[in-house]
């Protein structure tokens, strides 16, 4: 994370608005010689200003635990020696009494930073998946569709996107109660419970996503398939979904990576299961007592390294979800 | 209807009879059908249970009316959260557009664009509980630890130089005075009688830190030689184990205090001159000239250095100590507001500087070249041209950061920890639906009231998306 990376962030091409047109030029703004080396070191000031929080995540994950009280963390730049695998080995493997305090399981075991990791992967792998397919076929309906009022539900939709989800918690926690009562399935403290809420919430925004996109495939293509008596469900698939794969990934992205982070709508439905997510592992550490910060120092670097990959390789997935979606 | 779904799979025959409408209407319709149960189960139908459970007591069992939102907007607890959600929405999307918008103009300049765009945005693919964490780590009270109050230490002590005996706590200069000297004015300590040339005084004081003295080289004291036209004397620490309860007389176990920043008074008060002690704590006023002076020992020698600021408390920075509660829970700025709008900036910047981006990429160039070709400043064309084009994107922008803020949640329970409770300095209204519906102390009446005024907050932004979008699909 500490190079500054070369990838570029999308070209930023907006997904909806439309194409800025021909390459600029280095243009005018760039004709103004004698400030050009002042914003030159500013900016590279504060790369290195806003570079320096993840930085000193970082370095503190590699410090030995025990020096965290003592002394900074850029004290490493002077003794660079102190850096150790010590924290990553204890929460991974564990049994070395040697690293401060202890106080999380280690390995896969319940609790543990590894189980965390698969909790979260559990939770936002399905929500991901669903929540795209749901949204394209929701968002399908509403453009190919034939029936009325089709312009109604779409405005609710939109009404939908910005809705709080405090709003819902409550009522939703006791309705997966009920569940429980009435058909002896209750998804409150249980991942299915969390896929559902995040997969709900994120419908809107992903239907207005997927929306948008289709309105820009012509609707002949869908006709002439409708007169050569394909289903809908064949035009769906075959014609529809090959031509949505980048909006879908978009979607699919950014919907990834939002319940990835989320921590509310866990610690609402999961606080007191065992298998928890990242972001409840790390919330849980810092409420203990004792707060250890080098395992929230460690399990931090564990919880970014998912989104960051899933970033870097689809940046401009992400960007484009983002430029379409400056309303969540 | 799945198998029959499932039957059409293959390429349809050239020359097949169209579907009867009725049955495509019936599939397209069933496409809806995952969408709308979920959507009306745990969007919908919660979203009016809540409601109505807003007009319900803390067990949601018996209706009260409209008691909870009287006590929503009457006791101080949540007076406070309404107040923080007043704080972070007048004061961060502003900010954050501005900081994006500088960032997206000055970085259209360097050719390292997109590495610095990357830089800036990395933040917002890390959860928002990663980050708050390490803020907590950033915020650190102890110096030694906390790079902010590291660096403000490093400016504080450069500005003000920290004495070399700093008291401990409890401590006074009234505490510390053993021999011939008495407190003086603003913390200093002054000889209890006067002198004049020739003179040779001693002055003792005891309960100061020993390891400072080894860190200095302390010398043992020696008794001062008087010397005609100068004031001479010793500082020193006026203990001796060999003869503890002797404060007058000077012992070869007893240290003098070097380093000491002294000061020759007159009569009128005004400092003669300036002096510091020796490594046996000796000193000398040469050639003073007549009249009679006191010899006074600077209050800077006793000041601490900067020990940190508590940036994640909850003290106030406007003075409310003195008001009622509810005029204190509506009018006090807790630190911790401004630390964590500052975490929350370095956040989200990276969000409005990518969109602004976006807009400046779409812009008109045309219409800046002309500007600039008709003379216009460099300034001149952003006030006038730039500007006024991007004002739909800034617009957007900052409706955006207002729902974001308003939501507010994550870094408020993991940065504000101790204060995100009911109540707590750092609480919100989205921290509080939490609390009060889940936290400790359940109240489904009052968390309920607390998301409907968190709904009805957001309606005008979903009008704002609704006009925007409704308008030009």
């Amino acid at each position: 994370m500490t190079t500054a990376t070369a990838t570029p962030i999308a070209s930023p091409a907006p997904a909806i608005p439309p194409d800025p047109g021909p390459k600029r030029t280095r243009s005018w703004i760039s004709r103004f010689r004698p400030s050009r080396i002042v914003v030159n070191v500013v900016l590279g000031a504060i790369a290195l200003f806003w570079l320096m929080p993840s930085l000193s995540m970082l370095i503190i994950s590699f410090r030995p635990a025990g020096l965290f009280e003592i002394s900074g963390w850029w004290k490493a730049f002077t003794t660079p020696s102190q850096l150790t695998l010590q924290n990553y080995k204890e929460l991974f493997v564990g049994g070395n009494s040697t690293v401060l305090g202890g106080g999380v399981p280690s390995g896969l075991a319940p609790g543990s930073v590894l189980d965390s990791l698969r909790t979260s992967l559990e939770i936002s792998i399905p929500a991901t998946i669903l929540v795209t397919l749901i949204a394209s076929l929701t968002a399908y309906s509403l453009v190919f569709g034939r029936w009325r009022g089709r312009n109604i539900v779409f405005l609710t939709i939109v009404g939908l996107m910005v809705v709080p989800l405090q709003v819902a918690l409550i009522p939703v926690a006791s309705l997966y109660k009920d569940l429980g009562s009435a058909i002896g399935w209750n998804p409150f403290g249980t991942v299915s419970g969390v896929v559902m809420f995040h997969v709900a919430f994120g419908l809107p925004f992903g239907i207005f996503l997927m929306r948008n996109f289709f309105t820009g495939i012509p609707t002949a293509l869908i006709e002439a398939g409708r007169i050569d008596g394909a289903g809908e469900w064949t035009l769906f698939r075959r014609v529809v979904i090959p031509l949505a794969v980048a909006a879908a990934a978009s979607l699919a992205i950014f919907q990834f990576i939002w319940v990835w982070n989320d921590l509310l709508v866990a610690l609402v439905f999961l606080g007191g299961s065992p298998h928890v997510p990242l972001t409840l592992f790390l919330y849980n550490q810092e409420r203990t007592l004792a707060a250890n910060f080098w395992i929230i120092s460690t399990g931090s670097m564990v919880s970014i390294i998912v989104p960051l990959i899933v970033f870097l390789s689809f940046q401009r997935y992400f960007v484009r979800g983002m430029l379409a979606g400056a309303v969540k | 209807m799945a198998v029959a779904v499932l039957d059409r799979r293959r390429t349809p025959r050239a020359g097949r009879k169209d579907k009867g409408k009725g049955q495509r209407h019936l599939q397209s319709l069933a496409f809806l059908i995952p969408g709308a149960v979920l959507l009306g189960a745990i969007v919908i139908y919660p979203a009016i249970q809540t409601v109505r459970y807003s007009f319900y007591n803390e067990t949601a069992t018996r209706a009260v009316g409209l008691a909870n939102y009287k006590s929503l907007f009457s006791t101080a607890d949540t007076l406070v959260a309404l107040r923080n959600n007043v704080i972070w929405v007048i004061v961060f999307p502003f900010i954050v557009t501005v900081i994006g918008l500088v960032f997206a103009v000055l970085s259209e300049r360097i050719r390292w664009a997109t590495a610095f765009k990357t830089v800036i945005f990395l933040p917002i693919v890390f959860s928002v509980t990663a980050s708050s964490l390490v803020f907590t780590q950033i915020f650190q009270l102890d110096p030694h630890v906390g790079v902010v109050n590291a660096v403000v230490q490093t400016v504080d002590d450069w500005i003000h130089p920290p004495g070399a005996y700093p008291l401990s706590a409890g401590e006074t200069v009234s505490t510390i005075a053993t021999y011939g000297v008495a407190p003086g004015p603003h913390g200093t300590l002054v000889s209890s009688k006067a002198v004049s040339a020739g003179d040779a005084v001693r002055l003792g004081l005891t309960g100061i830190n020993a390891d400072a003295l080894t860190v200095l080289g302390a010398r043992a004291a020696r008794t001062p030689v008087a010397s005609a036209g100068s004031i001479t004397g010793l500082v020193w620490r006026d203990f001796s184990i060999s003869n503890p309860s002797n404060i007058t007389s000077v012992y070869a176990d007893e240290d003098g205090f070097p380093n000491m920043r002294l000061a020759l008074l007159k009569s009128d008060g005004s400092t003669a001159a300036t002096t510091v002690t020796d490594a046996s704590g000796l000193f000398r006023f040469s050639d003073v000239g007549a009249g009679r002076f006191h010899v006074e020992i600077q209050a800077s020698n006793f000041q601490a250095g900067f020990s940190g600021t508590f940036w994640l408390g909850p003290q106030s920075i406007t003075p409310t100590g003195n008001l009622s509660q509810t005029a204190q829970a509506l009018l006090s700025v807790p630190l911790i507001d401004i630390s964590m709008i500052l975490a929350y900036l370095w956040i989200w910047a990276g969000f409005t500087m990518v969109l602004i981006a976006a807009g400046l990429a779409a812009l008109d160039r045309e219409a800046l070249e002309a500007a600039h070709v008709d003379g216009a400043s460099e300034w001149q064309t952003f006030r006038r041209v730039t500007m006024p084009m991007l004002a739909p994107v800034l617009t957007v922008v900052l409706v955006t950061m207002v729902i974001n803020v308003l939501k507010i949640f994550d870094i408020v329970i993991n940065l504000g920890a101790d204060n995100s409770g009911p109540g707590g300095q750092a609480s919100t209204l989205a921290s509080d639906v939490y609390n009060y519906g889940f936290g400790g102390g359940v109240h489904t009446g009052l968390a309920s009231a607390l998301a409907v005024v968190l709904f009805i907050l957001v309606v005008p932004a979903m009008l704002f998306n609704l006009k925007r979008i409704g308008g030009n699909k």
